[in-house]
């Protein structure tokens, strides 16, 4: 019991670090320039598949995940230059109605290049099976995606709160026009974090494709998760979206393993089995609203 | 954005189209194209629930991104009433309002205590947990939804033939744009729009912020919840697809493509949006490219909607 | 002897002129957008590749198939049935995937007098007490390929199984389908969140239980998600999987890989059966597709066959309600399944088999069939049904 105890708690920090790769790029993007990004789900949906096609052609996982990911960034380059740019300043709403649009139009596009059925990309034969840590089988897949989630935290956590680049990035986001008065160009730096932003998206996405289906409408289904981790930490806050993915991760997972036995104890057989997969469906938007009306602004509010 | 104020034009424009669809149906019968009536009814009945969101979101100031619960609560007492054996549109309409808005009332008073993207994604998590809940609940048919045996009647009058729900939904739609338009006018009106400008200011002026929010937010939730009755009534179905996340989004872009904040914002929406739909659709299955494209050039060329070239703003 | 036939050909000239259509629609609506497009698409190129066999006609008559997006929204596909039947005025409807729509334009379109060829959705409604003359089911009754598993289960010995599907009523129509036949234990029943990402939590419970057998039905992605997790997390060494043809086809095999060898799963049809019909379609998909068709494809490709042979035993009289149910339920074509006919409740009473996913000799990763389950398998629904 303890033994599965402490692999459900493994299972709940994996799942939280799958979603904070899921939610890292969002947060930059959002926090940053303000931007509503709907597409979000989109660049993660392209950059799965671009992953799967370079792993295809090139007989390596990894270097499909390189390639995927540097062909998904060039993608965000020119989104960045042709359409986002124009939106950061307009109002939320325009941003909804524009991103939605990408979303239409990713979904098609998609469907026509690689068909609407779904494509294959499975891991590296060394990590497709299971290894043993202290006493019980886990999924070695499963270990990168966790070693892959502490690393782009640690990375993203260098680049914005310590290094010169992330300080401009900071002082541009929260008074443009002093910024630019400064000499430093603002405008190429948001490029730079689109950028920067939707390769993250991709990554997620080529490293989330070998647990999870890469089909058309992937996007949607991990955008709601993802809006959701980032309003729980706090827009902006890349602490916050760790600590918010931890959270979710960690309740949704405890929430699905340990609801039905708990309601079980309590309840009638029949009303327990109809009530407990019902509230582990709701458990994360339960967590959410509540945090909410506790802390209106998140968990950990980056802007006042 | 300043106080809605109708266009001096709009007027005459909207009695000479009130006409117009008076007669709609008599023409399309005349010309073979009874389908299109029931098409037209579905335009009408989702102008409505956009309208009600551009009460919210527009006049409001709320970004709700969960208005489809509202709409879908509708849908599921039309259903109810009527599988257990009520019918008259008298009783179940009102009473789907008074559901869908007292819904909208809890949500409301938890969610308005959150700002801007906040407020948006606590509607869309209570709009989430009420899909997962229809999903899940069984003696309503779940996934598959609640069929309904048959069409409201009207004290009496059936509705089953497609001309005369056509005129209830008009009547519906026609009804409740009247009461729209006079709320925009009236004090309440100005207050929530003076609200939405400067939230602080009427705060300070001594106005009960919260509970005129309040009142918008549950008014448009009822209203969505009147035109889910109505779309239960027209498809014969309850479903939960109404109450997904999609469908909000779905709403919200009708809204915005017709003009926020825009008396008949919603109801141009509506009908560019499925009038799109139709037509792309005919032409190729991969119209949802045409349909982005379009979407993408409404908001880089003509950022105030469609409505905005009907109503003028100006303060 | 000559003006005896010249007679005759002048009278069904005459017939003709008087009763026959010139030409058939057919109505095909089905989900061609969004996540559940693959299954719709898949119906749609079986039905495509049937047509362009019979050179584009039903029953000998010039056929126009009206081809529309149903986008998995039964609001949209009332809508689009609507438009089908007061505009197009089509004569005969298939293509629909997923059971709530079909409930939810069935009514419509039964109440239009028209019939409607199912190539995938077999509600127990309209298997029941919902039964409608005017509905035919191509493909199975919902609850079958559960059965299918639950017979092999049970008679392969197992003792302890866990269920995995999702928490909506289809889900919960599996695990019945599956316990009609299996009598064993069931350990745990787990239900999840429907279009769920993350299994882990799930498969930790089902290491600790270690069932010698899993059956689960999880549609779509889930699917695929499930599968892929549930091989990498190694319980595939201790439980042996199982599921119905549908979570196990070449759509679900295509995205997933090697790691579904050793699957079992059941279907009424398999790709490598060996009968004249069933091969030439096979090697007509392949060439005209580039790849191995599913099960929908399969039915897809039956209902055009089905509705050639009715519409060519009227003599093209579509209008002849009475006489079509006649020539529709009499089946007279030859299925790529093999033989079956038509119960009174108009779902098929056909075989089931059981398929292995393994390796075919050309080094494809696959279904192969192993043998059959039930022989000439009804519904459970059917003596609820009062056909008019």
């Amino acid at each position: 019991m303890t033994q599965l105890f402490l692999e459900q708690a493994l299972n709940g920090l994996q799942f939280g670090l799958m979603l904070f790769l899921l939610a890292a790029g969002l947060t930059l993007v959002f926090g940053i320039m303000d931007c509503i990004n709907l597409a979000h789900g989109s660049l993660y949906m392209v950059g799965a598949y671009l992953v799967a096609a370079a792993a295809q052609a090139s007989g390596s996982f990894w270097i499909g995940l390189a390639l995927g990911v540097g062909a998904a960034a060039l993608l965000g380059l020119v989104l960045e230059l042709t359409l986002f740019r124009q939106l950061y300043k307009r109002d939320h709403l325009s941003q909804v109605l524009a991103t939605f649009a990408l979303i239409l139009i990713a979904n098609e596009a998609v469907r026509m290049i690689w068909g609407a059925q779904p494509v294959m990309l499975n891991p590296p034969e060394a990590l497709s099976g299971p290894v043993e840590i202290g006493g019980f089988f886990y999924p070695a897949y499963r270990l990168v995606i966790i070693a892959f989630g502490i690393a782009v935290a640690g990375l993203l956590y260098l680049l914005v709160a310590k290094s010169r680049v992330g300080m401009w990035v900071r002082a541009g986001a929260s008074n443009r026009e002093m910024t630019e008065a400064l000499g430093i160009n603002v405008q190429a730096l948001f490029t730079v974090v689109f950028v920067f932003g939707a390769a993250l998206c991709a990554l997620a996405g080529g490293l989330l494709g070998p647990l999870l289906a890469v089909q058309v409408g992937m996007g949607e289904s991990v955008l709601i998760l993802a809006f959701v981790v980032i309003i729980i930490g706090g827009i902006g806050s890349i602490r916050g979206a760790l600590v918010g993915s931890l959270i979710v991760g960690t309740v949704d997972t405890l929430g699905r393993a340990l609801l039905p036995t708990l309601l079980r104890a309590i309840l009638p057989a029949d009303a327990a089995a109809n009530l407990g997969p019902a509230l582990a469906s709701i458990l994360i938007y339960l967590l959410m609203a509540g945090i909410l009306f506790f802390k209106p602004q998140g968990l950990f509010p980056a802007r006042a | 954005m300043a106080f809605y104020r109708p266009a001096p034009y709009q007027k005459p424009v909207v009695v000479a189209l009130l006409l117009a669809m008076v007669f709609l149906p008599n023409l399309l019968t005349a010309f073979g194209q009874e389908f299109y009536i029931g098409l037209v009814t579905r335009m009408l009945i989702f102008a409505l629930a956009a309208s009600s969101l551009n009460l919210v979101l527009g006049f409001g100031g709320m970004f709700s991104l969960g208005h489809a619960a509202f709409f879908g609560t509708g849908a599921y007492v039309a259903a109810i009433c009527m599988s257990s054996g009520i019918s008259d549109a008298l009783f179940v309409l009102p009473l789907a309002m008074t559901v869908a808005g007292l819904f909208a009332l809890l949500v409301g008073a938890i969610s308005l205590r959150t700002r801007g993207v906040y407020f948006i994604m606590i509607t869309l998590a209570f709009g989430q947990m009420a899909y997962y809940l229809f999903v899940s609940a069984r003696a309503w048919g779940g996934d598959d939804g609640l069929p309904l045996v048959g069409r409201m009647t009207f004290g009496g009058m059936s509705l089953s033939s497609d001309t005369a729900f056509f005129y209830a939904a008009l009547a519906c739609l026609a009804l409740s744009i009247l009461f729209l338009g006079r709320l925009a006018g009236a004090r309440f009106g100005r207050v929530i729009q003076a609200i939405r400008e400067n939230e602080t200011r009427m705060e300070a002026l001594g106005y009960p912020v919260f509970r005129y929010r309040l009142s918008c937010f549950v008014l448009g939730g009822a209203l969505a919840g009147l035109a889910g009755a109505l779309l239960a009534n027209l498809t014969g179905l309850a479903s939960p697809h109404l109450l997904q996340w999609t469908q909000s989004g779905t709403l919200l872009v009708m809204v915005i493509i017709g003009g926020v904040g825009y008396l008949y914002g919603g109801l141009v929406g509506a009908l560019v949006l499925l009038m799109l739909e139709e037509v792309l659709a005919g032409f190729t299955l991969h119209w949802h490219i045409g349909l982005g494209l379009l979407l993408l050039g409404i908001v880089l060329f003509a950022p105030k909607g469609v409505a905005a070239l009907f109503g003028k703003q100006h303060g | 002897m000559s003006l005896r036939l010249t007679a005759l050909a002048a009278a069904l000239m005459l017939a003709g002129s008087v009763h026959a259509a010139d030409k058939i629609k057919v109505g095909f609506v089905s989900t061609l957008s969004g996540p559940g497009a693959g299954l719709g698409v898949d119906i749609r190129d079986g039905f495509n590749l049937a047509m362009k066999r019979l050179n584009g006609k039903l029953g000998d008559l010039p056929a126009e198939v009206l081809i529309a997006d149903d986008q998995q929204s039964p609001d949209v596909a009332k809508q689009v049935v609507d438009k089908f039947l007061k505009k197009d005025k089509v004569d005969l409807m298939t293509g629909i995937v997923f059971s709530n729509l079909m409930l939810a334009v069935g009514p419509t379109v039964f109440e239009n007098k028209t019939f409607y060829i199912s190539a995938n959705a077999g509600p127990s409604q309209y298997a029941g007490e919902q039964c409608s003359p005017f509905f035919f089911n191509v493909a199975w009754q919902n609850d079958n390929l559960h059965e299918a598993v639950g017979k092999y289960v049970q008679d392969k010995g197992f003792k302890n199984v866990v269920i995995v599907t999702p928490n909506y009523p289809g889900g919960k129509d599996a695990v019945s389908g599956f316990k009609r036949y299996y009598k064993g234990k069931v350990a745990e029943e787990v239900y999840t969140k429907l279009g769920q990402l993350d299994y882990a939590a799930e498969l930790a419970q089902i290491r600790s239980i270690k069932p010698d057998a899993l059956f689960f039905f999880l549609p779509g992605g889930m699917g695929i998600n499930f599968v892929k997790q549930f091989v990498s997390a190694g319980l595939s060494r201790d439980t042996q999987i199982c599921a119905p043809g549908f979570s196990a086809d070449e759509d679900v095999i295509k995205a997933v890989g090697a790691p579904m060898m050793g699957m079992f799963n059941s279907s009424h049809w398999a790709h490598d059966m060996e009968n004249a019909e069933n091969k030439r379609f096979v090697a007509d998909f392949e060439k005209e597709y580039k790849r191995l068709p599913s099960l929908y494809a399969s039915q897809g490709y039956d209902a055009a066959l089905m509705m050639d042979a009715a519409v060519r035993d009227v003599k093209g009289r579509v209008e002849d309600k009475a006489a079509l149910q006649k020539a529709l339920e009499a089946k007279r074509f030859k299925s790529v399944r093999g033989d079956f006919k038509f119960n009174s409740n108009h779902y098929p009473v056909q075989n089931y088999y059981l398929r292995a996913i393994g390796k075919d000799a050309q080094g494809r990763v696959t279904n192969k069939t192993m043998g059959t389950i039930f022989t000439n398998h009804a519904d459970a629904y059917v003596s609820q049904c009062k056909m008019k």
